[in-house]
């Protein structure tokens, strides 16, 4: 396989005229969400071509978890999707302990249940940060999402140690129990976020500049959706009813009640409006977690995390993060190290048909449909 | 409190007499006997110069207050702390000095010019804007009787000169040898050239009303207190109240200012049409900018609010000039406050505000206002003149907003 | 309410307004003013919270009381392998349960804490300072032992519930390998007492001509 980096450049044939214009959105820019180039040729202000182009932050996590144990690659997992580590975490978990046959005891499946939707609810809000701030609006959107975000870091930070690179699930578990008093005040937090969400949707949902800039933006229809393999909140904002917590049952979900909703326009506000009904969601569900969580050990003491060893096979596990389907594909030759492990990201498997949504619309709705999709570079790149 | 009211014409009037004082006592001093035109001259340069410096000291010390208080503003509607920390000494005060310290780093920056750029254009475009943005201010009333040039047709010039701005704007996007500075620019002036005409139909509708362009008539015509108890204000009119929201709209916009910043926030591409400009030149752009946005506000104060009246008569203990700053700082506020709300709009959405929304609504304030001044500012006037704004806001909204961009007409399915 | 248009934004308005107005009376609750203005005022940390590892030692003396005995368990298990130990070597060059050096570069390790995990002695623990910047790009970002070294007080003070126990399992650790050598030591009486029981009875059986046996 040989790197070509002429193939990276657009063709003058590709719809370039005298009145079109060459642009790089460079990796350095204040909205694109990472180190992130998009090459762009406009005619006037509108989208003749775009090409994304990424790997200014490849870190190169599946030729290094060549060379850790199984367990020396936890802490690498956090570092993919940055922003939501625990689903990282326990995806992973989920493919090794699909490899292994390892059961998990229902304390420890309860646990990360909760944490998983903490996780779930702290990226949503981030999002609705971020895209007001895409699109102007002088931070205040943020300020008040990050001071509700931090809210559920600190209650990382207690369980964990850290608020953000956790490590926290094991094969076969959890790494600890939940301190004492921690399911209280998580429950009181729960308890509180309805009122932020609603204030929330009080600035941004009626707000008239707002709906002209997201409705009817980087429309995205359900079948070219599903052909492009997308999923999360873009796939279900285009209307496919496809949720892999429903769909695989993986954990506890069967246990608990929760809806899956679903857009119908699959444009930008769309997706917007799909995330905060899925944060609402989510506050359903652990409410019921809170509930029904027993008693009972965090780790299935038969298995050695140290010096960890699975028997030979492959296997592929994965859970619906907050940005999709995040999936972890391994192989194991029976050593204490993996011989191969594939990360499957959903930022990036989403990023796949922005060229699609982005082809005949101004420049400025491009930063927008990025926003929407929700991509974070750790995981595009790896 | 008489002695706060005449404070300003009185130092004026003190710094004349010790001028003429002291010209008095050096000449019988120095036993020159001097023409008798050459004191009254001297009294009307020191006059104009009193007058230029005391503009000047203003609005430099309301553009340094008001960057620092923007900042801190926001800051306080974003649940954080603005700038706290530089002061004096060992004083924090409050982030007070902040401006000082900005001054120091912008005036300390070396002063970048592009290879290819228009030297000459490139080294004029901030002396353009900022020129005609330090005049505007001079022909607004601040006080009773504290008018710097009386200027019967006032209202023109100010617009005249206002339009300055937006040459500049062109000259900087030109000079700077980089299309993305071009295409900023000409988004800016589209912008600015879309928006001067609503704002200049609102300003018509008041002189309609009051009869003179002369902004001291203005806000004379806006004495006394009509039903009794509603103060003659034209805001508080149907068509005042519509023109003066127009008028306010297209103040951000000529302003540059949040949510019509598209010009100069990070738009998609680099910074727009100030890319190439470091230093002093960004500070004088970033004075213009702000000494202007003081100038129209000042102008709508003068225009709607009822200049430096006060509201109720007995109010009146509070000097005029307070009560001008006052509503000044108002709307200051306001706009950090819309600022810190909005997102910004896009080009062609922001065109289309300005074509399709505002000037049919300024043209609709014009005949309203008519209708109620020729039926004798009665309650018949008042009913024709709501109905008359009402009606075009109500079917325009609908026609631009509404129907298009609604939360409402919306569905999200649920599945089990 | 109505929704004329325009209603959005003002709606939006009032909650910021909202947000300003109440960040001049929250403090104390801190809901819409919660910036702490470091650093005069710190953020009290969790307990669990973790930055980087430090050493334990028992007692007074950190080199004699220091619980780790070089078995470079946690060098093998740390992923960005940042730890590097040298065991100690007495006068005569044998080697000894305890490290020479055991070096952490804190600009590698990323706080992961399994080389807590998989310590079997409970000599490694996480620390939760944070303020280690230092001027010196090339030195000052490698902890040596003597700097990794700190009381079980300590450990006691920063994180109270996993000190406590891991002071139960030392302590019961300690228990148990004391009734196990009580017990051994028992049995070993025990065998003593029968070997010389059937030494003795050998010997009246046999003629006293033999040499006696030094006794075991």
């Amino acid at each position: 396989m040989s790197f070509q980096p002429h193939t990276f450049s657009f063709n003058e044939s590709d719809g370039a005229g005298a009145s079109t214009l060459d642009v790089s959105l460079g990796p350095q820019h204040p909205s694109t969400h990472g180190v992130f180039r998009m090459n762009v040729r406009m005619d006037g202000e509108t989208i003749v071509k775009l090409q994304p182009v990424f790997g200014y932050l490849h870190r190169n996590h599946e030729k290094l978890a060549e060379s850790h144990s199984w367990l020396g690659t936890m802490p690498y997992t956090d570092r993919l999707d940055y922003i939501c580590p625990i689903t990282n975490n326990w995806a992973y978990a989920v493919a090794v302990e699909k490899l292994a046959g390892i059961e998990v005891p229902e304390r420890a499946e309860y646990i990360r249940v909760i944490v998983g939707e903490l996780t779930r609810l702290q990226n949503h809000t981030a999002f609705l940060g971020f895209i007001l701030g895409d699109m102007g609006a002088w931070g205040s959107a943020l300020m008040y999402a990050f001071r509700e975000r931090e809210k559920i870091l600190d209650l990382f930070e207690w369980l964990t140690g850290a608020r953000m690179m956790v490590n926290y699930m094991r094969f076969g578990g959890v790494r600890c129990d939940l301190p004492v008093g921690w399911l209280e005040k998580a429950r009181a937090y729960v308890e509180t976020y309805p009122a932020f969400l609603d204030e929330m949707e009080q600035l941004l949902t009626g707000n008239e500049i707002l709906l002209a800039r997201l409705q009817g933006v980087g429309v995205l229809s359900g079948e070219r959706a599903i052909n492009g393999g997308l999923s999360g909140p873009v796939l279900r904002a285009s209307g496919i009813d496809y949720d892999i917590r429903k769909v695989d049952g993986y954990g506890v979900y069967p246990r608990l009640n929760f809806r899956i909703p679903r857009g119908t326009k699959g444009d930008c506000f769309d997706r917007f409006m799909l995330r905060i009904l899925e944060a609402r969601e989510s506050i359903k569900i652990l409410r019921q977690a809170f509930a029904q969580i027993p008693e009972g050990p965090t780790l299935n003491p038969a298995v050695k995390q140290r010096g960890f060893k699975p028997p030979v096979g492959e296997a592929y596990g994965r859970i619906e993060g907050p940005k999709g389907e995040l999936g972890f594909h391994l192989i194991s030759e029976g050593g204490e190290k993996p011989y191969r492990i594939h990360i499957r990201p959903p930022s990036l498997i989403n990023l796949t048909l922005l060229e699609e949504m982005c082809l005949g619309t101004k420049l400025a709705d491009v930063m927008v449909i990025l926003g929407s999709i929700d991509i974070v570079l750790g995981e595009v790149d790896r | 409190m008489n002695f706060l009211e005449n404070l300003p014409l009185a130092t004026k009037k003190f710094i004349l007499d010790l001028v003429e004082w002291v010209c008095g006592w050096f000449c019988s001093k120095l036993g020159i006997q001097l023409p008798g035109w050459v004191m009254p001259a001297l009294l009307t340069l020191v006059s104009i110069l009193i007058v230029i410096v005391a503009l000047i000291a203003v609005f430099m010390v309301m553009f340094a207050l008001m960057s620092v208080f923007e900042r801190k503003i926001l800051a306080r509607m974003q649940n954080r702390y603005g700038p706290n920390r530089v002061g004096f000494f060992r004083w924090r005060l409050c982030g007070l000095f902040q401006p000082v310290a900005d001054g120091i780093k912008m005036l300390t920056k070396e002063d970048i010019v592009p290879r290819g750029a228009d030297k000459i254009v490139h080294f004029l475009a901030p002396i353009v804007m900022v020129a005609p943005a330090l005049i505007l201010p001079v022909i607004l009333p601040y006080g009773r009787g504290m008018v710097p040039i009386e200027l019967s047709s006032g209202i023109l010039f100010f617009f005249a000169l206002g339009a300055g701005t937006e040459l500049a704007v062109f000259m900087a996007g030109w000079s700077s040898n980089n299309k993305y500075s071009v295409m900023g620019a000409m988004r800016a002036i589209a912008q600015m050239i879309s928006y001067e005409l609503p704002l200049v139909m609102s300003a018509v509708v008041v002189a309609l009303v009051a009869g003179t362009l002369s902004p001291n008539g203005i806000v004379e015509a806006q004495g006394g207190l009509s039903f009794g108890f509603l103060p003659n204000w034209f805001v508080f009119t149907p068509w005042g109240f519509v023109a003066c929201l127009l008028f306010y709209i297209g103040a951000l916009a000529e302003s540059n200012r949040s949510p019509f910043d598209l010009p100069e926030g990070e738009s998609e591409l680099v910074a727009g049409h100030l890319t190439e400009y470091s230093g002093f030149k960004y500070a004088i752009f970033f004075m213009a900018e702000y000494v202007g946005m003081f100038a129209i506000n000042g102008l709508l104060v003068t225009l709607f609010l009822g200049g430096y009246q006060a509201p109720f008569a007995f109010l009146d203990f509070i000097p005029s000039w307070c009560w001008f700053f006052g509503k000044l700082a108002f709307l200051a506020f306001t706009m950090v406050w819309v600022r810190a709300t909005m997102p910004r709009f896009r080009i062609d959405q922001m065109m289309q505000f300005a074509w399709k929304l505002m000037l049919p609504m300024s043209f609709a304030a014009l005949i309203s206002a008519a209708t109620w001044y020729y039926t004798g500012r009665g309650l018949l006037g008042w009913a024709l003149s709501i109905l008359i704004v009402g009606v075009p806001y109500l079917i325009l909204g609908y026609f631009c907003f509404t129907r298009r961009h609604t939360a409402d007409n919306r569905r999200y399915l649920f599945s089990e | 309410m109505m929704n004329f248009p325009g209603s959005g934004i003002l709606k939006g308005m009032v909650v910021t307004a909202r947000n300003m107005i109440g960040s001049y009376f929250d403090r104390a609750h801190a809901k819409r003013l919660i910036t702490e203005q470091y650093p005069e005022e710190r953020p009290t940390l969790p307990e669990a919270s973790r930055s980087f590892p430090f050493l334990v030692f028992d007692g007074q003396d950190p080199e004699a009381g220091m619980r780790c005995v070089a078995c470079k368990i946690c060098e093998k298990e740390c992923p960005p392998q940042c730890i590097f130990i040298e065991q100690d070597r007495d006068a005569n060059g044998k080697l000894l349960r305890r490290p020479k050096i055991f070096d952490i570069d804190i600009s590698v390790c990323m706080g992961c804490q399994i080389c807590v995990e998989s310590c079997p002695f409970e000599s490694i623990r996480m620390d939760n300072i944070y303020e280690m910047s230092s001027c010196d790009r090339f030195g000052s970002l490698v902890i040596h032992k003597g700097q990794l070294l700190k009381s079980n007080e300590y450990y006691r003070s920063i994180n109270p519930t996993e000190a406590a126990e891991t002071d139960a399992r030392i302590e019961a650790a300690r228990i148990k390998k004391a009734a196990a050598a009580k017990v051994a030591a028992e049995k070993v009486a025990a065998a003593r007492a029968a070997a010389a029981a059937k030494a003795a009875a050998e010997q009246a059986a046999q003629p006293p001509s033999e040499p006696e046996q030094p006794a075991p």
